[in-house]
């Protein structure tokens, strides 16, 4: 039957009231709307993973004929147990939106015109051909995401780094989780959590780091503050620069000054070894310790370079350089009371208490992204509490697939999907499956996300496919690379579902599927593989990312690398992708597996998930009679860094007061080019704002909703003050989401990144600020 | 042409008489849960003035303790 616009609407109000039911009353049932939906038959509900962040979330997609009209969460889902959040509740709508991409266009006489597809594949094919033949190989790029699917991902992969033979594969993960990869390579020697969801049932103290998962990670915050109701015993403490919705619901909410969590973390540890808190007989096992370079820079200049080099120290040595952190000595440079950091140290050292540590962006986009991660597994490994229930330091991502795609599929300019490229083993094992000879497989890394940018500035780059992701709206100091993309001789492929300012500066646009419309799998943050069917026809000539990649690759000449069918390549794209993982510490799911289970983690080794890496009561890869094995490392041992505090690339000054400080909001998902088409979203939160401190707006006697002119070295932008709203920031900081692309607060921020990670920091940059 | 949704709660012991007193209101549709006193409803007005309207009934049911909403749709 068919569902007019109007019932449509009214079965998603119905959905959203019935779900907002079911996460307020645990077991409430509504056997009236069950009879009725049976007895009409009206709708079939489907499973997949929800399409924004990197939760994982299990939905059920209801379909009324070929109509996606209602979502709930996916009770046999271990991520959500059936809860959603408000942005998964509304997600269906985000098909529908007026404006979708329906046709490919083209830019012709300065005009973007409207092309059968198959025209615009066939200008793709020819441009990227005549750019390598005029500019060599490393003058075509592609920018991913961690939004792309699996197997998007990995033919991009196969056919730029192992059939055209460059590594100009980066994707906007970069700028989300990078320095989690570091950290964890560096710390451990293997990426992505050693702990799962699990963790939050059996914590009995969660410290976020700088991370408001109340509106980031609502669902899982949901589940940290059900645990603490059920078990009385369990505390939240929020340890952030900003009071934020996750303050008010923790048992205590700590402020630090920016970037001093690096001088805090280490003060914890120091605490614990002058308390002996110190977990001995694990740290004697189970970790060496070691250093690196210090006064690493920051990467605002082109061409700038880094390479770490470790060097072991003793237990002596570390413990030496500690003692420049002592409480009282970090309480000057933090502004953290040396009191709350002997807390903070007193549950991390209690042995009684199971202690998991959560952060997302705070920690990964900072100058030091890849030492703070470093730092606070220190304090997980000194006191043994990693890898066992409850016990886990955590880092949470903020896209669908950023792990699945982007971390274990390699879409980075250094990553194979097993390895990197400059170690011939992995080249050679990707050549082997890749169906390519071993010399496409260049051992040279070219260029990080916003050296890439900078590359197509300068013209090093002339030839840019874009797919799932808005940069420009989401590269920092945005002008530069908005310019770049402008230049003459530039040639910029956007594959989307709705205009964007990205869309703006193609050349070509391609219409894409969207989630449901296609068959897909994504990884959440849990190292857990999500599969979902194509549920929903797309509309007009929409088509797969995987898809136009693929054809795009027959256009070049290599019909024998991507040789499948429209009905099977997503799962012969699997099962060809897999073999890169068969090794107990990474194998992955079958296709059938993971098309009838609502996720699988992996290591999946003989038909049982890993829950607990590392640890062998629960890890299949440590080896027999250990009872942790870091496996990561030649030695099989967790790495501890001495890694000091270093400040930001840009604090303020007498000319820019004010620190500037970036994030996102509940409503929408990053860019808003998804929840802001979605009505409901939109009318809460239809505009940005600058957050304010009431004292500072009253100094410069700015009312709630009056207009603030935010000033940097780089670029201005006007906007609503915020005073007193769902988040407060301390005096000398102002907070805007990124979400309103009316608002591009990246014209603002500074291109500083870890020079370990090359992520980003767009949390901490210097402004000053006028009333408008 | 507003669609809301909203959980409503009845008074004690009020939820039959809730149901009744908003099946019988023009641009109601209701679903009242079978183990807690919570009943779903959905409201589809013809435009603000009438939607104006019924919030107002809605609120002067005696039979109605709170109303909080969960979705809105404003078409235009």
């Amino acid at each position: 039957m068919n569902t007019t616009r109007r019932s449509f609407i009214k079965i998603a109000a119905a959905s959203s009231a019935l779900a907002a039911a079911g996460s307020i009353f645990p077991g409430i049932s509504f056997a009236e709307w069950k009879k009725q939906e049976g007895a009409s038959g009206k709708i079939n509900w489907h499973k997949a993973p929800c399409r924004f962040c990197g939760t994982g979330c299990g939905v059920l997609v209801g379909m009324s004929g070929d109509r996606a009209v209602a979502v709930k969460g996916d009770p046999n889902c271990s991520v959500n147990k059936g809860l959603c959040c408000v942005k998964g509740f509304h997600s269906v709508q985000a098909l529908y939106g007026k404006d979708r991409i329906k046709k490919a266009q083209i830019r012709r006489n300065g005009k973007m015109v409207e092309v059968p597809i198959s025209e615009a594949l066939d200008v793709i094919a020819a441009k990227m051909k005549e750019t390598i033949k005029k500019h060599g190989k490393d003058s075509v790029a592609m920018y991913g995401s961690g939004q792309w699917t699996i197997p998007d991902g990995y033919v991009a992969s196969k056919l730029f780094k192992g059939c055209l033979g460059t590594n100009n594969v980066e994707a906007n993960a970069r700028l989300c989780m990078a320095s989690a990869v570091t950290g964890f390579m560096t710390s451990f020697g293997i990426d992505e959590p050693m702990g799962c969801y699990e963790d939050i049932e059996e914590a009995d103290v969660m410290i976020t780091w700088g991370n408001n998962m109340a509106e980031m990670h609502p669902v899982l915050f949901s589940r940290m503050l059900a645990s603490r109701k059920r078990k009385n015993n369990v505390t939240i403490i929020d340890f952030a620069t900003r009071t934020t919705r996750t303050s008010q619901a923790a048992d205590k909410s700590i402020l630090f000054k920016p970037n001093t969590d690096l001088a805090v973390a280490n003060a914890i540890c120091y605490e614990i070894i002058r308390n002996d808190w110190v977990n001995w007989d694990f740290v004697n096992k189970h970790t060496s310790f070691h250093k690196g370079k210090t006064n690493i820079g920051y990467g605002t200049e082109d061409h700038f370079k880094f390479k770490d080099k470790p060097e072991d120290i003793s237990f002596e040595e570390y413990k030496t350089f500690l003692e420049d952190y002592t409480p009282e000595k970090v309480e000057r440079i933090s502004g953290v009371s040396a009191r709350d950091i002997k807390y903070m140290a007193s549950l991390y050292g209690d042995p009684a208490k199971k202690v998991t540590s959560f952060w997302c962006m705070g920690m990964n986009q900072h100058v030091r992204g890849t030492w703070i991660n470093n730092l606070v597994y220190n304090i997980h490994l000194l006191t043994g509490k990693i890898s066992t229930p409850g016990n886990s330091p955590f880092s949470l991502t903020g896209q669908p697939s950023a792990c699945g795609t982007v971390r274990e599929v390699g879409t980075l300019t250094h990553k194979l999907p097993h390895g990197v490229v400059m170690k011939e083993k992995d080249r050679k094992m990707a050549a082997e499956i890749w169906d390519v000879p071993l010399s496409n497989i260049d051992p040279k890394p070219t260029y990080h996300t916003v050296e890439m940018f900078r590359a197509l500035d300068r013209g090093d780059i002339r030839f840019m496919w874009i797919q799932v992701t808005n940069p420009m709206i989401t590269m920092p100091k945005l002008k530069r690379y908005r310019d770049g993309c402008l230049k003459e001789g530039r040639f910029i492929v956007v594959s989307d579902v709705y205009p964007t300012p990205t869309t703006d500066v193609a050349d070509v646009i391609l219409p894409a599927s969207m989630w449901v419309e296609q068959e897909g799998l994504y990884g959440n943050s849990e190292r857990r593989t999500q599969h979902f069917d194509r549920i929903v026809p797309g509309p007009g000539d929409t088509m797969s990312d995987t898809w136009q990649i693929i054809e795009v690759a027959r256009r070049l000449g290599f019909e024998k690398q991507f040789p499948w069918g429209e009905d099977e390549y997503i799962g012969k794209i699997w099962e060809e992708y897999r073999r890169f993982h068969d090794n107990p510490k990474h194998n992955m799911a079958p296709y059938k597996v993971l098309k009838e289970r609502s996720g699988v983690q992996w290591p999946f080794v003989n038909g049982k998930e890993t829950r607990w890496r590392f640890n062998s009561k629960y890890d299949p890869a440590c080896k027999k009679g250990t009872d942790f094995d870091f496996y990561g490392k030649k030695d099989g041992k967790a790495w501890i860094w001495a890694r000091p505090y270093e400040p930001a690339a840009e604090s303020p000054d007498q000319e820019y007061n004010f620190w500037l400080n970036t994030g996102r909001v509940i409503e929408h998902w990053h860019t808003g080019s998804m929840t802001r088409r979605i009505p409901v979203l939109h009318n809460a939160m239809p505009e940005s704002y600058v957050e304010m401190n009431p004292d500072d707006a009253a100094d410069m006697g700015v009312a709630n909703g009056e207009k603030v002119k935010i000033i940097s070295r780089r670029g201005e932008i006007t906007m609503k003050a915020s005073i007193n709203g769902r988040g407060v920031p301390p005096r000398g900081m102002v907070f805007v989401p990124f979400f309103d692309e009316s608002y591009k607060i990246n014209e603002v921020t500074l291109d500083a990144f870890c020079p370990i990670s090359k992520q980003p920091d767009y949390k901490k940059c210097a402004v000053r600020l006028e009333k408008a | 042409m507003p669609i809301l949704s909203y959980l409503v709660l009845p008074e004690a012991g009020a939820k039959e008489q809730l149901c009744t007193d908003l099946s019988t209101m023009e641009g109601c549709e209701i679903i009242p849960s079978d183990n807690e006193e919570v009943v779903v409803l959905v409201t589809d007005t013809p435009d603000e003035k009438t939607e104006e309207t019924l919030q107002k009934s809605l609120k002067n049911l005696p039979s109605l303790q709170s109303l909080s909403m969960t979705f809105g749709h404003s078409a235009e």
